[in-house]
């Protein structure tokens, strides 16, 4: 294609190939300090939706390894979104060597501690505010569980921070690299994080996963410990490629469920959280 | 302009590859013509940069799941209709891998397609229907088109295991020109051992003869003639002649053979090994894929979209058809 930009994130290649430069060179900008790939595991392309939309009002559809017919065309300004969009749908639809959670993801000493919940629960926001706080940022997005070893690898990806988690993350981490604010999306307001040196330093380095936490965002305080039983349910529908990985995918998640303590956290703001966070991971 | 031609070379002869092959392209080629876990396959055991191994040793994996699966959904189709007693036959995808041939080494599947006698059609529906799947399509129009004019049954899903169930009489819509003869096709079809059977290899060769050729667009066309090619190699074609034309469908048997033999070098009787006038736009058509993945020469695939629909059906009723359906 006429742009193209290429990057590793953690185990995960890309080659993104678009219509037009600026979400290009938007890519290379806030990936700057990310390897190459050897060889791509998936191609993104970033195309015009009719070939006079190139020019005019430019429109762009993700298309790639993997497309959902029901996916709605993005303006141009919001080409880095696109972008990242696509990146996040090839590795949830194709991704099959590491069972995927939609979990964010921090790592202290070697163990790692998992976060996930519906939208909105929180899980990017605690891991950047984590990460401010000396814990290792692993991913604000898919936790990778590798299926032999039971270890979570990174996928320290742009942080995607949405309407109110923007300022938050910003005050969590005033010196950070930060993408042009995305006004207006079908999201709402999104702004894309750099995450900091260490996590991209770290990047090929695994942890074994040590805490399983449910945040939500918006109740009084309240901690309640979670069966393994009810980690397995919820965790078949946080997970993208379960029921693609058959039998692999079922023992590499009873393994995390069985050998991971897990807890539903409901916190009324970011300060709380980090205090129940930290007091929970104390306990292992 | 790059084409799917570096996928057909692949694998018609994984050994030619060479050190400096694009493996992107030929990967992202392989993954939109759904020939990648094929081509992992092609590919085992030659040496390979690490990353390439690295990926299609995933994509094999990926593809003996796809078969785990495939097989689970025609033993769910075989227990719904077991209290039948009718015919049960497997076609496409899942055949191949029921029946361990070649052709299903990696191949991805989608739906499960059955091939079952007319006269039992009704009961076979009532069967799937209380055993779980259902409509997947509730649009009167579509229900009656298919029903009244397609070759199978409108396309139902499991409700539980979100799979889909295409449920064949005959292998070409009614509306074609051609009509193959369906009771000979389950007259001929082979036990399976299980309850359940797959066509004769020669059917076998003619159903994938007619799906490339009289039928659709030509979409999935490389893997479709892949399979044609597989299935050669498993039984070579000795009596093939014989039985496309007793099912009228000499005319596009041969043209697969002489393109296999083309793409493929699929080893064909030498009637078959010249290219005719007319062959160089179906291999346009068949390798009009990009090293992005993309689809292109538009002007070839509209070409073909616009001959499926001729191929379908007579004008009037085309015409009639295209009212009905722009009409809503």
């Amino acid at each position: 294609m006429r742009h193209v930009f290429s990057v590793r994130i953690g185990p995960i290649g890309f080659r993104v190939g678009s219509d037009w430069r600026a979400p290009i060179d938007a890519l290379g900008e806030l990936y700057r300090y990310y390897p190459s790939p050897n060889l791509p595991d998936f191609t993104v392309r970033l195309e015009a939706t009719h070939w006079w939309r190139r020019w005019l009002r430019p429109s762009i559809r993700i298309a790639g390894d993997y497309t959902l017919p029901e996916a709605a065309p993005l303006p141009l300004a919001q080409g880095l979104l696109a972008a990242e969009m696509a990146m996040n749908l090839q590795l949830a639809l194709g991704g099959r060597r590491f069972l995927l959670l939609h979990a964010s993801c921090v790592e202290r000493d070697g163990r790692a501690l998992l976060m996930t919940g519906e939208s909105g629960a929180g899980k990017s926001t605690l891991a950047t505010m984590l990460a401010a706080r000396g814990w290792r940022f692993m991913s604000d997005e898919f936790a990778l569980i590798e299926p032999e070893t039971g270890l979570v690898h990174p996928f320290p990806r742009l942080i995607s921070l949405k309407n109110a988690a923007i300022a938050a993350a910003i005050a969590a981490r005033p010196d950070a690299k930060l993408g042009p604010l995305l006004a207006g999306t079908p999201k709402g307001d999104i702004r894309h994080m750099v995450p900091d040196a260490l996590a991209v330093g770290a990047m090929d380095e695994p942890a074994l996963p040590a805490l399983l936490l449910y945040p939500r965002y918006g109740f009084a305080t309240e901690v309640r410990g979670v069966l393994p039983s009810e980690s397995f349910v919820r965790l078949t529908q946080a997970s993208t490629n379960y029921v693609a990985l058959g039998e692999t995918g079922f023992g590499a998640l009873t393994r995390l469920v069985r050998e991971t303590p897990a807890h539903a956290v409901d916190y009324p703001d970011g300060a709380a959280a980090i205090e129940q966070v930290e007091a929970l991971w104390r306990t292992l | 302009m790059a084409d799917a031609l570096i996928l057909a070379r692949a694998l018609a002869d994984p050994q030619s590859l060479a050190l400096d092959t694009d493996w992107t392209g030929l990967i992202t080629t392989a993954r939109a013509e759904q020939l990648l876990g094929t081509l992992a396959y092609r590919l085992d055991g030659l040496p390979l940069p690490e990353d390439v191994a690295l990926l299609l040793a995933d994509a094999r994996a990926a593809a003996e799941n796809g078969r785990r699966a495939a097989l689970w959904e025609a033993e769910m189709a075989r227990r719904a209709l077991a209290p039948l007693g009718c015919t049960v036959v497997l076609l496409k995808g899942a055949a191949f891998v029921a029946a361990g041939l070649l052709a299903g080494r990696g191949r991805s599947i989608g739906d499960l397609d059955i091939l079952v006698p007319r006269a039992d059609l009704d009961r076979v529906e009532a069967a799937l229907l209380a055993a779980g799947w259902e409509w997947v399509k509730p649009d009167p129009y579509d229900d009656a088109y298919y029903r009244r004019w397609m070759h199978e049954l409108p396309p139902l899903i499991h409700r539980d295991r979100d799979r889909m169930i295409d449920v064949h009489h005959t292998i070409l819509p009614l509306t074609a020109r051609i009509t193959p003869d369906a009771g000979a096709l389950l007259a001929a079809a082979e036990p399976l051992g299980n309850g359940l059977a797959v066509l004769s290899p020669d059917d076998m060769l003619v159903h994938a003869a007619a799906h490339l050729f009289a039928d659709g667009d030509l979409a999935g066309g490389l893997r479709n003639l892949w399979d044609i090619h597989c299935l050669i190699d498993d039984h070579g074609s000795a009596g093939l002649a014989a039985r496309a034309a007793h099912h009228g469908l000499s005319k596009e048997m041969a043209r697969a053979l002489r393109l296999t033999h083309r793409l493929f070098a699929t080893p064909v009787d030498p009637a078959y090994r010249e290219v005719r006038p007319g062959d160089a736009l179906y291999l346009r058509r068949l390798l009009a894929r990009d090293d992005w993945g993309r689809p292109i020469r538009p002007a070839t695939r509209l070409a073909f979209y616009v001959r499926s629909h001729w191929l379908r059906m007579p004008p009037a009723m085309l015409a009639r058809h295209l009212w009905a359906k722009w009409r809503r």
